[in-house]
């Protein structure tokens, strides 16, 4: 596989993934150019004044300059062309950006404290993975189930909040083969930061092959069934799974078959039974140490078989 | 330019020791003193809202956890912002520096309404102290933006602290209508609203935007409060409400806010400017004309903080526009400024050098700000570091560097008292560097696309953060000398003349400290504020 | 407090030092006084403009939250709070003309009339209570039988808004009640009255509020 082009943003600007991103790049360095050059000539002549008209003796007799209205013209002018000017580049890009295409690919994004949920037209579904074409328009159909957030990807120059109660829009066509950061921008609880996808972007064929494996999963063995849906579901985002390591709730790792001590209560096994009701209903017995209400009740979320998949894979932890 | 003369016949009467004792102090009317209760109020906000910042720096030096965890980083940088701006940065200059000179700028021998400035910086007082109630309850979480839903689902403290600063908002607002009735109606005899320092234009505008935009917060904050405590739906979209207009009324404050801390300081910048290059202002009209221009566009722009939230391409085009023409009564300023040093006679003292230290990251905040008022560009930048930077840019390279330079302009009159030349300039150079170190590197990190309010960031992100880190603590040094040079002076500073700076307004024609009533005699105008000739 | 509070000139009122004259001073606080009406009035307009929003997109939900109104009531109240402007406008007119007497009668009917219509008000208030019908999701869907499930919205705006006009009711009955007593012991006439027209501006402006709640919230339907 050739993941060459890593969006590794170590340059100045992430990888220009799409067309898109180097006309926003293009605006950018213009304005970069024209800010600077402005700024050059106020500080140049600053400082130029600071060295000339230094005061010598404290009897300076200094000019009694009250105003110039041509230079003042000039220089209320000149700033107000150059701002309509990029302001006028700027609406020709937006346009662009939001238009959304015709025939696009369209991707169902849900966004949830704290990940990403993505479901093809044909079903998959995917955690803070996607996985889209070259070349071709993509577009995401987003809503958020709790809080505002928003979908950032810099390498694409795209970003747009994901809101409770509607949806938002965003396309793209990318033209760069690779692996791209997908970032949560909008300040949404304690794992905000860790609010991350990963956006892939593979040939068609590859594409369709991935599809159709994902596709496949009701075949899997149940642990491995229960593998993706935990990622899925994002229980990754709140649990640990190779180590001890604490998130937000308390690692799975090692879990099963051990005592747990929980809150006002006596300590209860580990077992199947202890593990459905706390997927189900988490706030029934609460693990010392932690909050209460944090982790989601996932009653009428999950079928008995995606359960027994999640048990599954949380016994084979070891 | 005042004919009136006569003050000070050796007198030591002055208003800092007219009276003495706590009780005279907590139940003054004298706008001189109540100047003097801001500075020592928001002194200690600013230095606990400061000691966050390093924390929170402290944290993102590395990535992953450093010293706090997800929860209380989000805390520590909810309070650093809000601590910031609702206590130290609104109230700023107008409470401390406004109070303080604006009468004596204008000829009159208080502030329009005494009692109601007593009461303000009470209110300012209840509010913080409101607030750092939540910090033994349940803290708060939100970010000083208080977006909808979050702050409505979030289990921390967010009603208390949404009522702090509402009653915070009402200390503004009682001391931008005190200011309105000062200017309009306590000029001196001569004083006409051309004769006025530029400082008085910069208040006078600010006055207008605390007295117009501020009741609009209040009723959003308590909007925000019930919505919590009874479920109204307004904000909430299970309900049929809609979170996005919480952005809407929060913003329609919080633009003009941000021009209710920047307005101020440009009026520091001009009397700074002109006293150190003893050159009259060049375009005084354009100037004051400028600041009421930028007061009033500044209410139809807010739509620029919501380019991506989902607002109509229409609505963010029209904000993108109105956001351009803003900038340009700003550039007008600079401009000005720098016209004013041509053939200037420029002493390079502290406070000027804190003003030329404005002028050169206003600058760079300003422009940053146009690149983000274009829409494509704040697409990939919203919310990411390089917003950090541009406000940081603006609130402390701009409004910040003002307070300083004022407030180092303005010592000896206020104490009567010369403060060490020497540590003053270091305290500058220390300041001046390590905000560069601190800031700057945070553009590229955003255009890098590292978003804001992350706790936590991707291995690339590491060696810019670090040395933002180590800016940070530069800054803290610079202030730690700053703040050796006030107590140094306060203590052992030699007596100040009447007028160090060789400067024209009128605060500087009584003795320093001013007594209780201002001038001894009235004064009676007859020319503008910087007759330089 | 301090020595701040007048300077004694042999004026008939002693206005405060930093005032040229006793007119300087009362054009200054009349000044003050409709700044901070300006601030009411744009406090009220946020929830004004939240209303228009919300009752654009949900105009039967609307309808149907103000028909659990009762609008006479509503009517009674405009009514008596149009009176009460009228008295305290006439208060202001006796002190002019140094009719003391006539002055505390016409504050103290002012007063009545604020009693009376929070008087009302709360009966509107605990008829509703008793009916279950609170703000939000305190609002008793069950026991109202409401068409529109987020009626909660259109209580919520309901009780905000005539809860705080409520609250500035008995501010500026409190506020009357002080200069009531001031006059009663005589610290007004015909030459300093500033106190009394400032109160007098601040219960007008009430007055204005209510008069475009009532059809907002009553007859909206
Ligand atoms: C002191 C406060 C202050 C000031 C003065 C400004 C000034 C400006 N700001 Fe800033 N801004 C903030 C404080 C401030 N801002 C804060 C706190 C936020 C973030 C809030 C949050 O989300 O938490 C913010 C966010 C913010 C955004 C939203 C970013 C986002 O979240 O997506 C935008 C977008 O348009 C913006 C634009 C501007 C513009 C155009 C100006 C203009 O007024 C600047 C005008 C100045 C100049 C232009 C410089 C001087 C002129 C020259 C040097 C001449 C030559 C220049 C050229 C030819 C370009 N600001
Ligand atoms: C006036 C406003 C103001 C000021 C002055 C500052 C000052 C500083 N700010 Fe702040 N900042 C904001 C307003 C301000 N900030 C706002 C509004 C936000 C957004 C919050 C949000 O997202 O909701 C923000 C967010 C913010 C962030 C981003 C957090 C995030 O998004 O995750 C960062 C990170 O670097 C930061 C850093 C700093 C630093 C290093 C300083 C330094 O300049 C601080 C310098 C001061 C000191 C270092 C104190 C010096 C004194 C001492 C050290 C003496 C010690 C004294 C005793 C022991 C008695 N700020
Ligand atoms: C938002 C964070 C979050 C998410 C998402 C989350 N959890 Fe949890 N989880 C917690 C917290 C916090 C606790 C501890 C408090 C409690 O017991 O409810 C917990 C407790 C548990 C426990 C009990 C662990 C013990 O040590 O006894 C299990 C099992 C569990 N979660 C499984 C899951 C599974 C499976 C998923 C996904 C389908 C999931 N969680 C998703 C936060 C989360
Ligand atoms: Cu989701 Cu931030
Ligand atoms: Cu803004």
């Amino acid at each position: 596989m050739m993941w060459f082009n890593l969006a590794q943003a170590q340059s100045f600007m992430p990888t220009e993934g799409t067309k898109i991103a180097t006309q926003v790049d293009n605006l950018y360095g213009f304005l970069l150019v024209a800010s600077l050059i402005s700024f050059l000539i106020l500080m140049g002549g600053m400082t130029f004044f600071v060295f000339k008209y230094k005061r010598r003796t404290n009897k300076d007799k200094t000019g009694y300059i009250t105003h110039n209205t041509f230079l003042e013209f000039l220089w209320s002018f000149i700033p107000l062309v150059i701002f309509l000017g990029v302001f006028a580049w700027g609406w020709l890009i937006y346009h662009e950006m939001r238009s959304m295409p015709k025939d696009a690919l369209e991707v169902h994004v849900f966004g949830k404290q704290w990940a990403w949920e993505f479901e093809y037209k044909s079903g998959v579904k995917a955690g803070n993975l996607l996985v889209v074409p070259v070349n071709k328009d993509v577009k995401l159909i987003m809503t958020s189930k709790d809080v505002i957030h928003s979908f950032y990807i810099p390498s694409f120059r795209i970003k747009q909040d994901v809101i409770p109660g509607r949806y938002t829009a965003l396309w793209f066509n990318a033209d760069k083969l690779g692996e791209y950061h997908v970032f949560c921008a909008e300040f949404c609880g304690t794992q905000h930061s860790g609010m991350l996808a990963t956006l892939k972007v593979v040939p068609q064929a590859e594409y369709e092959a991935w599809l159709e494996d994902e596709s496949q999963v009701g075949s899997l063995p149940l642990a491995k069934r229960g593998e993706k849906l935990f990622a899925v579901k994002a229980c990754a985002s709140c649990h640990s799974v190779a180590d001890a390591a604490t998130k937000v709730g308390p690692t799975l790792w090692k879990k099963f078959g051990t005592k747990e001590s929980i809150e006002g209560m006596v300590d209860v096994d580990v077992d199947e039974n202890y593990l459905r009701e706390s997927i189900l209903n988490p706030n029934a017995k609460i693990v010392k140490g932690f909050p209460k209400g944090v982790m989601p009740a996932f009653q009428g979320q999950l079928n008995e078989t995606e359960l027994n998949a999640l048990i599954e894979y949380v016994k084979t932890l070891k | 330019m005042a004919t009136a003369a006569a003050h000070g016949h050796g007198s030591d009467k002055n208003y800092l020791n007219e009276s003495s004792g706590l009780w005279s102090w907590l139940t003054t009317l004298d706008h001189k003193r109540i100047g003097i209760m801001y500075f020592i109020s928001v002194l200690i906000f600013f230095l606990l809202g400061g000691i966050m910042a390093l924390l929170l720096r402290i944290e993102l030096m590395y990535p992953g956890q450093t010293i706090m965890s997800a929860d209380t980083y989000n805390q520590v940088m909810t309070y650093h912002g809000s601590i910031m701006v609702f206590m130290v940065i609104i109230p700023g200059i107008p409470a401390i520096l406004g109070n303080f000179f604006l009468p004596l700028h204008i000829g009159a021998k208080d502030v329009a309404f005494p009692r109601l400035n007593l009461l303000s910086w009470y209110c300012l007082m209840a509010g913080a102290l409101l607030a750092f109630t939540t910090l033994i309850t349940h803290k708060v979480d939100t970010g000083w933006t208080f977006y909808t839903p979050y702050s409505i689902k979030t289990g921390t403290s967010v009603t208390t602290m949404v009522v702090a600063a509402f009653i915070m908002g009402v200390s503004s607002i009682l001391t931008g209508l005190n200011f309105i009735a000062t200017v309009h109606k306590l000029r001196a005899p001569g004083m006409t609203m051309y004769r006025i320092p530029l400082f008085v234009w910069a208040i006078y505008s600010t006055a207008i935007l605390q007295v117009l935009a501020t009741p609009v917060l209040g009723i959003t904050l308590l909007l925000l409060s019930v919505e919590r405590a009874f479920g109204v739906g307004i904000f909430d979209p299970a309900l049929g409400g809609d979170p996005v207009l919480f952005q809407h009324f929060f913003w329609f404050y919080s633009h003009p806010a941000v021009y209710i801390m920047i307005l101020p300081a440009m009026g520091v910048i001009s009397e700074l400017i002109t006293t150190f290059s003893r050159k009259v202002i060049f375009g005084y009209t354009a100037i004051a004309y400028s600041s009421l221009g930028i007061a009033g566009v500044s209410f139809f722009v807010w739509g620029h903080h919501m380019f991506v939230s989902g607002q109509s391409t229409i609505a963010g085009i029209v904000f993108s526009f109105l956001t351009m023409l803003v900038g340009v009564p700003t550039a007008i300023k600079m401009f000005n400024w720098i016209a004013t040093m041509y053939k200037g006679s420029i002493q390079m003292q502290s406070p000027m050098l804190f003003a030329m230290g404005f002028m050169f990251l206003f600058g760079i905040g300003g422009v940053t700000g146009i690149m983000l008022a274009v829409i494509p560009i704040n697409v990939h930048f919203h919310d990411t570091y390089f917003v950090v930077a541009h406000f940081h840019y603006v609130m402390v390279g701009g409004t910040l560097m003002a307070i300083m330079g004022g407030f180092y302009y303005w010592f000896p009159k206020m104490f009567g008292k010369m403060y060490n030349e020497m540590t003053a300039r270091l305290s500058f150079v220390f300041i001046f560097i390590g905000f560069n170190v601190t800031f700057f590197p945070q553009f590229i990190l955003g255009a890098m696309g590292m978003p804001r309010r992350y706790f936590d960031y991707i291995p690339a992100y590491y060696s810019l953060n670090a040395i933002s880190t180590v800016g940070s603590w530069l800054i803290a040094i610079g202030f730690l000398i700053a703040l050796y040079t006030i107590i140094n002076g306060l203590t052992k500073g030699e007596k100040a003349p009447m007028n160090p700076w060789g400067s024209k307004t009128l605060e500087w024609t009584t003795s320093s400290p001013p007594p209780h009533s201002n001038f001894d005699v009235e004064p009676v105008i007859t020319a503008g504020p910087y007759e330089y000739r | 407090m301090s020595t701040d509070s007048h300077s004694v000139k042999g004026h008939e009122h002693h206005f405060a030092h930093h005032f040229r004259s006793a007119e300087h001073e009362y054009e200054t606080t009349k000044e003050g006084i409709w700044l901070f009406m300006v601030t009411e009035i744009l406090m009220f307009g946020g929830l004004f403009i939240g209303y228009s929003i919300f009752h654009n997109i949900y105009p039967e939900m609307f309808a149907e939250g103000a028909s659990y109104l009762d609008w006479k009531m509503g009517f009674l109240n405009t009514l008596v709070l149009i009176f009460s402007s009228l008295t305290m406008a006439l208060g202001i007119f006796f002190l002019q003309k140094n009719e003391q007497k006539k002055a505390v009668m016409s504050l103290a009917i002012t007063i009545l009339c604020g009693a009376i219509f929070m008087v009302v008000k709360y009966f509107e208030y605990t008829h509703k209570f008793h009916l279950g019908i609170f703000p939000g999701r305190l609002l008793d869907v069950a026991k109202v039988g409401v068409h529109h499930a987020n009626l909660g919205m259109y209580f919520g705006f309901y009780y905000c808004m005539t809860g705080l006009h409520g609250i500035h009711v008995l501010l500026g009955m409190g506020l009357i009640s002080w200069v009531l007593f001031r006059t009663l012991r005589g610290d007004f006439n015909s030459n300093y009255y500033t106190a009394v027209e400032g109160v007098g501006i601040f219960w007008h402006i009430i007055d204005l509020i209510w008069i475009f709640l009532f059809p907002l919230l009553y007859l909206v339907g």
